[in-house]
């Protein structure tokens, strides 16, 4: 479905997130995490960076990864985006909802 | 029952088993919630205590008897190092759908905040003390304590 965002046209599935990452920029980042809650600091934007580089690298996304990854720690990874932290950055990184159960 | 259309808030998971099978199910639905923006605590009460156990955690089986989805006849599975076999064939799938061993799910689990109680009666009957559990188990609690920590809406109950 279509929604306008930070004045931009974007197309996402029915659960919020990006169909299309070409559509992403940092502003559309921005709002989505505005619309989360979550007011994004510089730590936040390193571990949106690296997602967003182990998605084009196709690494199937996890916590136990996240945990592994040398940017981040889980559990600080669970202090900057509290609720569901793996669907909540991954959907401000506009990258598709990990299908994992770890 | 409809409270926020039933949104689930919390998991309250009680651990019984020591079998690895058993541990794993427990681990995963507590992490899985987490994942999920719900809390989640575990009761670890009789044999599931191993799984806390410093000393025993790494050394956890999948079950060969009495089990008959292992599709192994009963007098198979009792002949010596046979549990020990199919539990190290076990541990080598699960590494490569990127599971972690007990220990590093423990790990995991507490840094994702899930809260880890043991029960007071199994402590007792099995003449365990609470140095002798994993550091991430918080207290050693009654089940009436564990009721209380399950008081409020949207908590669900599940035991294992």
């Amino acid at each position: 479905m279509e929604k306008t965002i930070a004045g931009k046209n974007i197309t996402v599935n029915e659960e919020g997130y990006l169909t299309d990452f070409s559509q992403w920029d940092e502003k559309v980042g921005e709002a989505l995490a505005a619309e989360a809650n979550i007011p994004l600091s510089a730590r936040h934007w390193e571990i949106l960076t690296y997602l967003q580089n182990e998605h084009k690298n196709q690494v199937a996304l996890s916590i136990r990864r996240i945990g592994k990854s040398g940017v981040t720690d889980i559990k600080e990874f669970y202090q900057l985006f509290p609720t569901a932290p793996l669907k909540t950055a991954t959907k401000i990184a506009g990258i598709p909802k990990p299908a994992s159960c770890i | 029952m409809n409270e926020n259309n039933g949104a689930i808030k919390k998991m309250m998971i009680i651990l019984s088993k020591g079998t690895l099978e058993n541990v794993y199910a427990a681990f995963v639905l507590a992490n899985g919630a987490r994942m999920e923006g719900i809390e989640a605590e575990i009761f670890f009460t009789f044999f599931g205590l191993e799984a806390v156990h410093k000393k025993k955690l790494e050394h956890l089986h999948v079950a060969t008897v009495g089990n008959p989805a292992m599709h192994m006849p009963t007098m198979l599975g009792g002949l010596p190092g046979m549990e020990a076999l199919a539990s190290s064939m076990m541990k080598k799938e699960m590494e490569k759908i990127d599971m972690p061993d007990v220990h590093e799910f423990l790990d995991i689990l507490t840094a994702s905040g899930v809260r880890m109680w043991a029960c007071k009666l199994a402590m007792d009957m099995f003449h365990y003390k609470k140095e002798d559990l994993y550091e991430g188990v918080e207290e050693v609690i009654t089940v009436g304590d564990f009721y209380k920590h399950s008081q409020g809406e949207g908590v669900h109950m599940l035991f294992v």
